[in-house]
């Protein structure tokens, strides 16, 4: 009884309900907002993307598909520009983090020239890379201020090097790369209901073991964010391991080469697998914290967050 | 554009289902014109999700709405032209409050002058006049809702729909708001459709009120109806009737029906043909009496009193764990033994079903701003 | 019931023994930490003043200051490096991907606001992503893309390879905006009798004006300062300022460092100006986060 009048009930409404059953679930001619950008973001990120990779198993040396990862991992100069890399990178990025948190302590609550300071702190940032490298060479080389001072003051006997060598580029990154992780860990902490800190206090934990067992572990997860976003930009970095580093030694890092192959042998399929290496190695190492980020607590931080 | 008075809105059928579950389901209601209608439950039973479907801003999933004889549930929200109250007023914040209540007439093109004379009326209808320049942002919680009334009833559209209007305001307010309400409905001709959970809001209101729970129409009447003679033991829990007891029937007749539990025995009226099994016998707490013999008796002792001014209001419990609430002005304290008495007729029993308790339950904790300490409860 | 007692006036006594040291060595610990910063500071002034004093200077080997100050660096960096026409080209490419990344990132914020719709998480991983990998990983396999299509070189590849971040950055800044936008309000505007256009004209449209504002602003300081991607698909007509900038640099040697670092100085003031304008209409914080995740996750 009950078949056989279902389906006669169901026809009328069966047009409508599909629309409905769409419609639910959010298909609707509002969608056709999206077009523009998801037509943009598939004709100049993913096809290009797509497009290296292919491009990668093509080698114009031969050696089969993979010939050209085979000629990567076989040539010790290619190679290390892995760990040229990383050697920049995670130290860099871990100094920029571990220097912002007592800072970013510091600040936040109600302080006077919170402002200021954020601002200056932009500054930097927005000059880039390019013109805190020319700066370096200026202000750190052999002949400028810095080794002017450190001269004078009796400090060292022969000017620094500190210029065409890691050091410059690792300069270069904490110059640029500090204000961005500091900015970030205030935004962070500055999430942290406040209110925790006092209820802390009124258990009894005094100033450091607030920190250790309130704020810290709070803080750990967005800590893990900022160390992220911070290796993501000292990983790429490109100008100043030209300018201020020594390019074809020891700051030949991946973006270099992959940019010579690429555009000054003209060896595109050799350059777009170097960008397909830098690509999954810093993929894994995000990969590898943000798992180990998943044992942190990533609740709510009560805040305005 | 609009032509204030329609014969009836007739809702047939009406569903609205997310996913596989329904929100609404198959409602059936005709409305005349110029009533004031109340769409009564706690939260998650459909009342707002009905009153979208009227509104059109919730496509239908079955069934058709007609205004007189036009179906209008295929129209867009901006074709119906009803105006719309919301809970948190939805003003729109760039424009002054002048600009707000003119939105609608700016809509349909009415000719500025006629636009201008209107906005003044309504400006006067909610007595705003000295704040009619400012941002919505300046004014109070009761300020904004009576601007979005304005904004409302500026077109005189043939039917408002007003969605908890008063949910977000403090307790005084609410009951100056209701009146206001109340007022302009009546002087100008409107007709209303008013959602709440606050079933105080809905009686002292509406001409007829919807009951709803889980998306089907419990109920549908007059508020004299629905508070003497709830339909089923859920819209007595929804109307004060704060005991709902279930115990075993003994006997049931047309008229009477006789109960007991372990410990209680109770005569009361038949309201829903019960004949055998177990069965929910609802009491008002106001409808007990300390002491009184005829008729129905309950020993119980106190547990709490709260002080209400001139009564107490007391929950108690039977020997056997069962709580009981009554109010009384005599004076008891936690501990005291009482002998309460009922007449039959205030004992109204229904069927019992099991989903109820778990349901009226979450009535309770949905719900409690709107429930005051005649609201409904759990009855064991 | 015992413990507790016993244990409160010790506790108490501790705290008043512990009361004021505790607070000596947090501010001394502060006074380090502000040290470290004005340090910070100092170094990053005099990098930047080097820079500005050497392209004043005549002659600078060594000592504090250069020999004596001249102006005509800069217009040996004008004329030698066409900074007319780089700059030109600069605020060309900037306007034109602010425009073009607001008429794109804009509706397809509010879809993301508003709509929950199958593959919607995928999308927005899609958008996070030219965000979040470093420029150089995609810039590469792109320019060789368009250098596949005859656009590498041209301003038409410059725009479009600056769109690539630009695009989801205005989708991350404006999709949060649009949210906090209260969806009632678009229903009052319907129920008022508003069609679908007069929604978007006259109450979306002045509502988001603010968060399209800052969005512009933000991409417009990104694009000015973005090195990389410009870098990889600029031809001899089409660089920017940075990469002028570099390339001055990276070709010193045969020209005067003075005329590099007047250029440098040239970039840093322009660099300045804007900052300047950013910061009246947001935060330092939003110029430098990406997008959403600024204390969010």
């Amino acid at each position: 009884m009950s078949t056989a009048t279902a389906p006669a009930v169901r026809p009328p409404s069966n047009q409508s309900s599909l629309r409905h059953r769409l419609a639910e679930r959010g298909v609707d001619r509002t969608l056709w907002l999206l077009l523009p950008a998801v037509a943009f973001i598939v004709l100049l990120f993913m096809y290009p993307f797509l497009y290296g990779l292919g491009l990668s198993f093509q080698p114009s040396h031969g050696g089969g598909i993979f010939g050209n990862y085979a000629a990567f991992f076989s040539d010790p100069y290619l190679r290390n520009t892995i760990w040229k890399t990383l050697g920049l990178g995670l130290p860099a990025a871990l100094f920029n983090v571990i220097a912002s948190i007592p800072i970013a302590y510091l600040m936040r609550g109600k302080v006077r020239g919170k402002r200021l300071l954020t601002t200056l702190l932009v500054v930097p940032i927005t000059l880039g890379t390019v013109l805190t490298a020319q700066g370096l060479i200026m202000y750190a080389g052999p002949t400028g201020w810095l080794n002017t001072v450190l001269l004078d003051l009796g400090i060292i006997d022969e000017p620094l090097t500190l210029i065409h060598n890691w050091i410059g580029v690792f300069l270069s990154l904490i110059i640029t790369g500090f204000p961005f992780a500091f900015l970030l860990t205030l935004s962070y902490i500055s999430g942290i209901d406040p209110a925790l800190d006092k209820a802390a206090a009124t258990l009894g934990a005094g100033p450091m073991q607030r920190f250790r067992t309130i704020t810290m572990p709070l803080l750990a997860p967005g800590l893990v964010i900022t160390f992220t976003l911070s290796f993501v930009l000292a990983f790429s970095v490109f100008p100043s391991a030209q300018l201020v580093g020594d390019p074809t030694g020891s700051t030949r890092v991946m973006s270099i080469a992959a940019y010579d192959a690429a555009f000054q042998q003209f060896d595109f399929p050799m350059g777009s697998t170097m960008a397909m290496i830098m690509a999954v190695v810093m993929l894994v190492v995000i990969g590898l914290v943000m798992l180990w980020r998943t044992t942190l607590y990533r609740g709510a931080t009560g805040g305005k967050g | 554009m609009t032509d204030n008075h329609f014969r009836e809105l007739r809702l047939d059928g009406v569903s609205r289902a997310y996913g596989s579950q329904n929100a609404l389901n198959d409602l059936n209601l005709t409305i005349s014109g110029q009533e004031f209608i109340a769409l009564l439950g706690p939260s998650g039973c459909g009342k707002s999700t009905a009153l979208n479907c009227i509104a059109g801003l919730l496509p239908l999933t079955g069934g058709s709405i007609y205004l007189d004889d036009r179906r209008i549930d295929t129209l867009p929200p901006e074709q119906r032209g009803f105006g719309m109250v919301f809970q948190n007023y939805a003003l729109f914040p760039h424009m002054s409050v002048r600009k707000n209540i003119g939105f609608g007439l700016k809509m349909h093109k009415v000719p500025k002058a006629e636009a201008a004379k209107r906005v003044d009326e309504a400006v006067a209808l909610v007595q705003l006049q000295e704040h009619q320049h400012k941002a919505p942002g300046q004014l109070s919680g009761g300020q904004q809702q009576r601007v979005a009334i304005a904004r409302a009833v500026a077109l005189h559209p043939p039917l408002v729909l007003m969605d908890e209007p008063l949910s977000n305001l403090d307790a005084q307010l609410r009951l100056e708001m209701r009146m206001e309400i109340r007022r302009l409905h009546q002087n100008l001709g409107l007709t209303t459709v008013y959602v709440t959970h606050d079933q105080e809001e809905a009686l002292s209101m509406a001409d007829r009120l919807v009951v709803l729970r889980l998306g089907v129409m419990q109920q549908f009447g007059t508020p004299e109806e629905v508070y003497d003679h709830p339909a089923n033991a859920y819209v007595a829990g929804f109307m004060g009737y704060r005991n709902l007891l279930e115990l075993d029937i003994v006997t049931a007749d047309a008229e009477k029906v006789s109960a007991r539990g372990k410990h209680i025995a109770l005569v009361g009226a038949n309201r829903e043909s019960v004949t055998t099994g177990r069965a929910i016998a609802a009491i008002r707490p106001e409808d007990f009496t300390i002491g009184a013999t005829d008729g129905n008796r309950i020993e119980v002792t106190v547990d709490i009193a709260e002080y209400h001014g001139r009564e107490l209001s007391v929950q108690a419990s039977t020997a056997d764990g069962l709580s009981i609430y009554f109010r009384t002005s005599e004076r008891v304290a936690p501990g005291d033994h009482v002998v309460l008495g009922v007449p039959a007729h205030r004992v109204l029993v229904f069927r019992s079903d099991n989903s109820i308790d778990a349901d009226v339950q979450q009535t309770t904790e949905d719900a409690p701003a709107g429930v005051g300490a005649g609201g409904p409860g759990t009855g064991r | 019931m015992s413990t507790p007692t016993r244990e409160l006036p010790s506790a108490a006594s501790d705290a008043a023994k512990a009361g004021p040291r505790p607070r000596r060595r947090v501010r001394i610990w502060a006074v380090v930490v502000w040290f470290l910063l004005a340090f910070f500071f100092v170094n990053l002034i005099a990098l930047v003043a080097s820079v500005v004093v050497d392209s004043f200077g005549k002659t600078w080997f060594g000592g504090w200051l250069p020999s004596g100050f001249t102006t005509r660096w800069y217009s040996q960096a004008w004329t030698e490096f066409g900074l007319s026409h780089v700059l030109i080209v600069t605020a060309e490419v900037a306007i034109i991907v602010v425009v073009l990344s607001v008429l794109i990132g804009v509706p397809a914020s509010y879809v993301l606001a508003r709509r929950t719709f199958p593959g919607k998480k995928f999308l927005l991983l899609l958008f996070v992503l030219p965000i979040l990998v470093p420029p150089i990983t995609y810039g590469i396999p792109l320019a060789t893309v368009l250098y596949k299509v005859n656009l590498a070189g041209s301003l038409t590849g410059v725009i479009l390879a600056n769109l690539v971040p630009s695009v989801p950055f205005v989708i991350l800044t404006m999709t949060p905006f649009i949210e906090q936008i209260d969806p009632k309000i678009e229903a009052a505007a319907r129920m008022c009798g508003a069609k679908t256009s007069a929604v978007f004209t006259r109450i979306l449209g002045p509502l988001l004006i603010p968060g399209m504002l800052a969005a512009s602003i933000l991409v417009l300081v990104r694009t000015v300062g973005m090195f990389e991607l410009t870098f990889l698909t600029a031809g001899p007509d089409s660089t920017t300022l940075v990469v002028a900038l570099y390339n001055s640099v990276f070709g010193a040697g045969i020209r005067a460092n003075q005329s590099v670092d007047a250029m440098a100085t040239i970039y840093t003031g322009s660099m300045l100006v804007l900052l300047v304008i950013a910061l009246r209409f947001v935060n330092p914080t939003q110029l430098v986060a990406r997008g959403g995740d600024t204390g969010k996750e």
